[in-house]
């Protein structure tokens, strides 16, 4: 990629500053609520692991597969896209989300194979979550590592 | 009081979330993983631990609480094994969640297709 | 060089082709937008009974052929050439269609801007005499451009009120060295524009110049002014692209308000889905063959000037950074045949 040129320059911040702005306000809000609605739905799935006699912390893991399955199958049925459209990163951020990224390229991909095309797509997206999720662990725990051992 | 907790902060990360879409040029897959990493350094630093403690789900259901989750079982590892807890530590906490979105993304590709 | 030419880019026909038939096919969305009522055919399922999106739409463009063909009476042999291109990765939409169309056949890429591409070279094919009839189309579909594009159908993420929806249609006309008009009187090819833009999701700011040079060349190489055109229509520039093109055409001279529109706008009803507009070749394909084209033969619309637009990015070059390029070539389309010539 080039410089852009005087010209290009000047273009695209006209352009920029006349072009349509999200809805910021509406935006957020939406983010906000639905954001909010599926960890209200966590903590009720945390609290039933809890009441089952599991302390909070081993009750994390069973709450995090069951808003995955929940996810994941909202994803398979085509209602998942739909929140999206409304919720933006309310939608996107929780952990449903994130199943959301793995199952939507492994549905889209399907027609590729179960190899190439799911196997191999299925974490087109969430990949550098993972990624760069387990680097930044890891570095944090070298960190911990040299100060406290 | 908990789901109220839980609400408020859960959607407080989903709109600095939306706020960073729509605000920045980084697209979805840049804020995962900014919010993942963030997830894990403040959870080394010690301050996401007391986020959950203040929004219990509200904080671990959303992706910087998938950070948290591998930092702490990296910690928690250290703590146990010494060195090599920096490598098994990981996915110690978080191979519930990673398992369940690799199979139960492999079952629902088979059992839907994509609508569109 | 002959007559056939004027100024820098643009091409008279000496006789000018006929625009004899047109067919289309649209998906569901466009079939609810407002130019339902004229569409040849409207899918209700985007696999239209295929087991890919990619098949479907080429099964669109192969029925949108044959039923254009059915519509003039003519059989395969009757045709001598059929220019034809899409959106997705080696024009795999036409060339598949043309698998079963028995025809020497052009694949053609100009992204977008594909449809007037091949009206322009179909038209010089007529007119030069090296063909008697030919197919013109293009084709694009939301589910496969959405995929090789952008993200998988079924993500859940929010689209920017500048974001555009790949259009679900073909649009194929047939041109002829003579018969009942309209007529394909000029073509200007436009070159390849790049004003910096670098947001795939905001391709209008990117077409808008593209198109505003073609126009522009336009009218200095034939000496035409706006009023010659009872209505100026781009391809796909969409709300966001027709606002910039109007202030930009505006700039330089040419104030086109009161006769300017884009079949981007037209196609779709505004929603969450669709944001700015349609986009996508089969766009300005459809909204010409079904919606203009009857127009100008019953005299609503005397001449008309046809400019799709084209990005031309790929998704390889948006994540390596580079702007996009963009490209607008123009038709001139009029009831009648031009008096000086008949």
């Amino acid at each position: 990629m080039g410089k852009l040129t005087r010209e290009q320059e000047v273009y695209k911040r006209w352009a920029n500053a006349r072009k349509p702005k999200p809805p910021l306000l509406r935006n957020v809000l939406a983010a906000f609520l639905v954001g909010g609605l599926i960890c209200t739905l966590g903590q009720a799935v945390l609290n039933y692991f809890i009441s089952l006699g599991m302390n909070a912390k081993e009750a994390g893991g069973p709450t995090a597969a069951v808003m995955i399955l929940l996810g994941a199958l909202l994803t398979g049925l085509g209602v998942y896209d739909r929140i999206g459209r409304f919720a933006g990163a309310g939608s996107v951020i929780p952990i449903t989300g994130f199943a959301n990224s793995i199952v939507a390229p492994a549905l889209e991909f399907k027609r590729e194979g179960y190899v190439m095309g799911v196997g191999a797509r299925m974490f087109n997206i969430a990949g550098p979550v993972l990624v760069y999720g387990m680097t930044t662990a890891w570095l944090v725990g070298l960190f911990y590592w040299l100060i406290h051992k | 009081m908990d789901y109220v907790l839980a609400f408020l902060v859960g959607g407080t990360i989903c709109a600095i979330g939306q706020l960073l879409m729509d605000l920045t040029p980084l697209t979805p897959a840049h804020v995962l993983v900014l919010f993942v990493c963030s997830g894990a350094i403040l959870s080394g630093l010690g301050i996401y631990e007391k986020i959950v403690e203040l929004g219990g789900a509200g904080a671990t259901i959303p992706l910087p609480g998938f950070g948290h989750t591998l930092t702490s079982g990296v910690i928690q590892e250290i703590e146990a094994k010494g060195f090599w807890g920096i490598f098994s530590g990981v996915l110690e906490n978080a191979s519930v969640g990673v398992v369940a979105a690799v199979v139960v993304g492999l079952f629902i590709s088979l059992l839907f297709n994509p609508k569109g | 060089m002959g007559e056939k030419r004027v100024g820098r880019n643009t091409i008279i026909f000496s006789q000018p082709p006929a625009i004899v038939a047109t067919a289309t096919t649209v998906g569901k969305k466009e079939g609810e937008g407002p130019l339902a009522k004229y569409f040849d055919q409207v899918i209700q399922d985007s696999l239209y009974g295929e087991s890919t999106w990619e098949k479907a739409e080429s099964k669109m463009l192969l029925e949108s052929v044959q039923r254009v063909l059915q519509k003039a009476n003519y059989t395969f042999d009757q045709i001598h050439f059929m220019f034809s291109g899409d959106l997705l990765n080696q024009l795999t939409a036409s060339s598949f269609a043309a698998r079963e169309i028995p025809v020497p056949f052009y694949g053609l890429f100009g992204a977008c801007s594909t449809f007037t591409e091949g009206l322009a070279l179909g038209g010089m094919a007529v007119d030069g005499g090296f063909a008697q009839r030919v197919l013109v189309g293009a084709s694009s579909h939301y589910q496969t451009a959405e995929r090789q594009f952008r993200y998988p159908t079924e993500l859940g993420v929010q689209k920017p009120p500048t974001a555009q929806r790949t259009v679900t249609a073909a649009g194929v006309v047939i041109l002829e060295s003579d018969g009942p008009g309209p007529y394909l009187t000029a073509a200007t090819i436009g070159r390849v524009i790049d004003m910096g833009i670098n947001d795939p999701m905001d391709m209008g700011s990117a077409m808008a110049p593209a198109a505003v040079h073609t126009i522009i060349q336009h009218f200095q190489d034939t000496g035409r002014k706006p009023d010659y055109y009872d209505l100026i229509v781009t391809g796909d520039l969409a709300s966001v692209g027709k606002n910039l093109a109007e202030d930009l055409l505006k700039k330089e001279g040419y104030d086109v308000t009161d006769r300017y529109t884009d079949c981007g706008i037209l196609i779709y009803k505004p929603d969450a889905d669709t944001q700015a507009g349609g986009s996508g070749c089969g766009c300005s394909a459809a909204v010409f063959c079904s919606y203009f084209y009857p127009l100008l033969q019953e005299g609503k619309y005397r001449r008309l000037l046809l400019v799709s637009t084209g990005a031309l990015m790929s998704p390889t070059t948006y994540q390596q950074g580079e702007t996009i390029p963009a490209i607008a070539h123009a038709v001139a389309v009029e009831r009648d045949y031009p008096e000086e010539m008949g």
